[in-house]
């Protein structure tokens, strides 16, 4: 072939590159591995991390869920995972199909009018939701509760830090832990938005609809975050409420934990602002001869067109996540997303109800929750967790001291499908045997 | 060549199948969960009634598993997808994805691993994210670097955003505040202007020359005026040529006080063969869903780390992933910081991936596939130059870009080429991009295709030259083979309909 394009050797192809900034020895990587080298690599490094096999109660923005087999059979048949994004529609109707199947299913689960094809995460879709309120609003002070997952606050403040626009935190209620509406202060008419999770990172449910009717009389707007997606399939959906916009984490939807990612943000709002959303949309289109199709649309809003004028720089989103948590949401269905939260709520209140019930320990916030609490421990949480993991071999759960200093004791616990009776009740011994 | 219009497809059965929601029917389940197996407590106790759903999650689809197999087999086959055959998406990379790494990407002790987890039950996963870090490092020739973003365009955020704390930090406040230019060529991507804009930047636009090279001259004047922050430049730009002054490119931003951000879209052309540090550029971000393979999904995930030079390393996000002694462990102790730009620790998943990709190829491996992907695209150039408009001279690297002049004296347009090649069992390549180039087509092989194919692609774009001569109606209707024809999307865009509703609440416009 390089004889048929004229040139001699390899080096040739590569001419245009001054001589002296190429590099003229072998990258220092290692030598190529075979499959089987390869496998048994990874397997070694993949045993270290002990924590994986764990019977665990960690959650605090990623959960552990069961998820059917079918949704990692599906995602990997070659004309989804290897496809680029649909540019192209008439031979891209399968991805774009499936990019309205989501759109419509997130609606449905906020109760908002419209949705995007994803972001890459809840804390970059509440950062995008941010901006896009100062954009509405042409307001630049944003109010947001101290309840918000912090890593998401740490996300917000590197997005707007050059936007001109001023966070504003507002603090929770120390007995019920959740938002506290009436020390809104800040709340005024600068204010862009009001920005609150639900529930909130110490598991509470925020009473959105109070805060809706603060945050529109003032002519700003509320965005709601959801961390644990799977509490839409029991509690008001965020769009019932009065949330302009709701973003999140859903990663719940059948996505393996994976370390942190790749998870998928949603992002959903409603249609008066259809024409701020960041991010690509999919509508249904029609070809001279009728036949419904779907296409990549409102695309002028969009970084390729729009350029440094873009509502957001995104360009590559979680397509393929989208794709697992839609064929999830499929199966799971109407009365499966019932079924899931109901679970997780009663298997989290149980284990609430033995926790509490020992001496020493007691829950420490009393607004409603769905299936995170927080537990007030006699001994620093991070002895205890410490504890359990060699003792029980047992993730406790999260100690709040690594985002809240003045919490030594206080450690986060969260409950899914997936933690049996058995996990629990073990759970409690090994606190009684470590506390007692 | 022969010319005996043999294609890669025939027509075949197409299914049709429904929106999920239109398949759906009351009471059909296609899952199951164990008994709850603790005591139940009435949910109005749990959660009082006026924080629940009042509405019985109505609309959401009831259907059974094999409903849910067949709806989305049958849609997938509605798709091209590489695995079927070249996706030649100039500026895309759209190579091979190894089944190995999604093997290993799915290991329990990586996949069911919480990122909240102790560093003491994480050293896996650490130090994997570590030796990813320094392959990349290597590659790239910069010593700092990050994971953290997600994609392309959080990269170029972050690395946008490292090239104003470092000059806020170099000048002061009230200096810098008087550089917020960046300067970005006429023939980048989007996401840079948009990029630059989000870390609040003014943009400028670089002039490229006839010969498609960032304009020197201009790129002087612009830098005279003393407020450029910096350049962001792609390299090998996109149309397909190796920035051959980019040492001077450096030097002149970096003597008017600026730093030069590349854009590593195309990295695909340098692997192994030359590296951004050694150029003089400051930050780069890579994209490890184009050059190293991970899976595009039909838009993602991606991963899009950020790797720069010392002087810029102390500002990346937080946490920073580092070795001491044997142990990996989190560091968030840099007062400089940017901050975060993503929770957690960025698509670990498609750092796995990725590494897979590294170690499979090796310090030869990852050569020959540059090797490999630059000499493909320099014969597809060969093969197409007698029927195309190729209005650049110098020899390409992993993509050429040619035009569609000659064929739209015919009323044939780069649009339906691109269409038309769709009838061949093609996916169609970049089009009206770069936006410099008139009726552009940018074609990128990949090292992932062998000689056969690429003959194939160069017939069937000569049959479809000579169709545009001949019977350039044909080229106009195109596609034929497909499903669906063109789509209207001038009305879909002017009464978006972006969600299905059910009959009886569907909105009648």
């Amino acid at each position: 072939m390089l004889e048929a394009v004229g040139l001699k050797s390899a080096d040739q192809l590569f001419e245009s590159i001054p001589s002296e900034l190429r590099l003229h020895r072998d990258l220092s990587v290692t030598a190529p591995k075979s499959e089987i080298e390869l496998i048994a690599c990874f397997e070694e490094l993949a045993a270290k991390n002990k924590s994986a096999s764990r019977a665990s109660f960690l959650g605090a923005g990623a959960y552990s869920h069961y998820s059917p087999t079918v949704v990692d059979h599906l995602i990997q048949r070659s004309e989804f995972f290897t496809a680029y994004t649909p540019y192209q529609p008439e031979i891209s109707q399968g991805t774009l199909q499936v990019i309205f199947e989501f759109q419509t299913l997130i609606c449905q689960l906020t109760g908002m009018d419209v949705a995007n094809a994803s972001m890459y995460d809840g804390s970059t879709a509440l950062a995008e939701a941010v901006l896009m309120a100062e954009r509405i609003t042409g307001r630049t002070k944003i109010v947001a509760s101290d309840a918000v997952h912090p890593e998401y606050m740490d996300v917000v403040h590197t997005y707007v830090q050059h936007a001109g626009i001023e966070l504003q935190r507002v603090a929770f209620d120390s007995a019920t832990g959740a938002t506290l509406i009436d020390s809104i202060d800040g709340l005024d008419e600068k204010t862009a938005a009001v920005v609150v999770q639900s529930p909130n990172f110490l598991g509470c449910i925020e009473e959105l609809n109070v805060l809706a009717d603060r945050a529109h009389a003032l002519g700003a707007l509320l965005i709601v975050v959801v961390t644990e997606a799977i509490s839409l399939g029991l509690l008001r959906a965020p769009g019932a409420c009065g949330a302009d916009i709701v973003v999140g984490e859903g990663q719940s939807f059948g996505i393996p934990l994976s370390f942190g990612g790749p998870y998928l943000g949603l992002f959903a709002t409603k249609d008066k602002y259809a024409r701020q959303i960041p991010g690509r949309l999919v509508g249904e289109a029609f070809d001279k001869q009728g036949r419904r199709g779907f296409v990549l649309t409102l695309a002028t809003r969009e970084q390729h067109i729009r350029r440094e004028k873009a509502t957001s720089n995104i360009c590559t989103n979680e397509g393929l996540i989208a794709l697992a948590a839609t064929i999830y949401l499929e199966t799971m269905g109407r009365r499966g997303l019932q079924e899931v939260a109901r679970q997780c709520a009663q298997k989290a209140h149980y284990l609430a109800r033995q926790i509490s019930s020992l001496e020493g320990f007691s829950l420490r916030f009393s607004a409603p929750w769905f299936n995170e609490f927080v537990v007030t421990a006699p001994i620093a949480a991070e002895r205890i967790l410490q504890q359990l993991a060699t003792r029980r071999n047992i993730t406790g759960g999260l100690a709040l001291s690594r985002y809240f200093n003045d919490r030594p004791n206080d450690i986060l616990v969260s409950v899914t499908e997936l933690n049996s009776r058995q996990q629990m009740d073990d759970l409690v011994s090994g606190l009684v045997e470590i506390v007692g | 060549m022969s010319s005996s219009k043999i294609t890669k497809v025939t027509s075949n059965i197409s299914h049709n199948e429904a929106l999920i929601f239109e398949r759906s029917h009351p009471g059909r389940i296609g899952y199951r969960l164990p008994a709850l197996d603790v005591d139940e407590v009435a949910l109005d106790e749990l959660v009082p009634v006026d924080l629940q759903r009042d509405d019985d999650l109505e609309g959401m689809p009831e259907v059974s598993e094999v409903d849910v197999i067949r709806h989305f087999t049958r849609i997938s086959t509605w798709n091209y997808s590489i695995d079927l055959g070249m996706y030649p998406l100039g500026s895309c990379t759209m190579k091979y994805n190894s089944r190995l790494n999604e093997k290993v990407a799915r290991i329990t002790g990586f996949a069911n691993l919480h990122p909240l987890s102790p560093e003491e039950g994480s050293q896996g996963a650490l130090q994997l994210i570590y030796e990813l870090q320094q392959d990349l490092i290597e590659i790239t020739g910069l010593p700092g670097i990050s994971l953290q973003p997600a994609a392309g365009a959080h990269g170029e955020m972050t690395g946008v955003m490292l090239i104003r704390a470092f000059i806020d930090a170099r000048d002061g406040k009230s200096a810098s505040a008087n550089r917020r230019t960046m300067l970005i060529p006429d023939s980048a991507h989007g996401t840079n202007p948009a990029s630059a804009s989000l870390s609040g930047f003014t943009v400028k636009t670089v002039r490229s020359t006839a010969e498609g090279y960032t304009d020197l001259d201009h790129l002087k004047e612009l830098c005279s005026s003393g407020d450029v922050a910096g350049l962001m430049l792609t390299n090998p730009n996109t149309l397909g040529l190796f920035e051959i002054n980019i040492r001077e490119i450096c030097d002149i931003v970096h003597k008017a006080g600026g730093l030069v951000y590349m854009d590593g879209a195309n990295m695909n052309a340098l692997v192994g063969v030359a590296r951004p540090g050694d150029m003089g550029v400051d930050v780069i971000h890579l994209n490890l869903h184009k050059t190293f393979s991970t899976p595009h999904g039909g838009g993602g995930p991606g991963c899009g780390p950020c790797c720069c030079s010392a002087e810029l390393e102390p500002f990346l996000p937080v946490p920073r992933i580092v070795k001491e002694a044997e142990t990996y462990r989190l560091d968030y102790g840099r007062p400089q910081t940017i901050g975060r730009v993503k929770a957690f620790f960025g698509n670990f998943g498609m750092m796995v991936r990725a590494l897979a990709y590294i170690q499979t190829h090796g310090y030869d491996g990852l050569r020959e596939a540059t090797e490999a992907a630059v000499l493909n695209a320099r014969y597809l150039a060969a093969g197409l130059t007698s029927d195309f408009d190729k209005p650049f001279a110098g020899d390409p690297m992993h993509e050429v870009v040619f035009t569609d002049k000659r064929q739209s004296r015919k009323g044939v347009h780069t649009l339906d080429i691109a269409k038309r090649l769709i009838d061949y069992g093609f996916h169609p390549m970049t089009i009206y991009f770069p936006l410099i180039v008139q009726g552009a087509m940018l074609i990128e092989p990949t090292e992932s295709v062998g000689r056969a194919e690429l003959d194939q692609f160069v017939e069937a774009m000569k049959n479809i030259a000579e169709e545009a001569r001949e019977t350039p109606q044909v080229v106009i209707d195109a596609p034929h083979s497909t499903r669906i024809g063109r789509l209207d999307e001038a009305a879909a865009a002017r009464k978006p309909v972006l969600r299905w509703r059910p009959r009886s609440t569907a909105k009648t416009a």
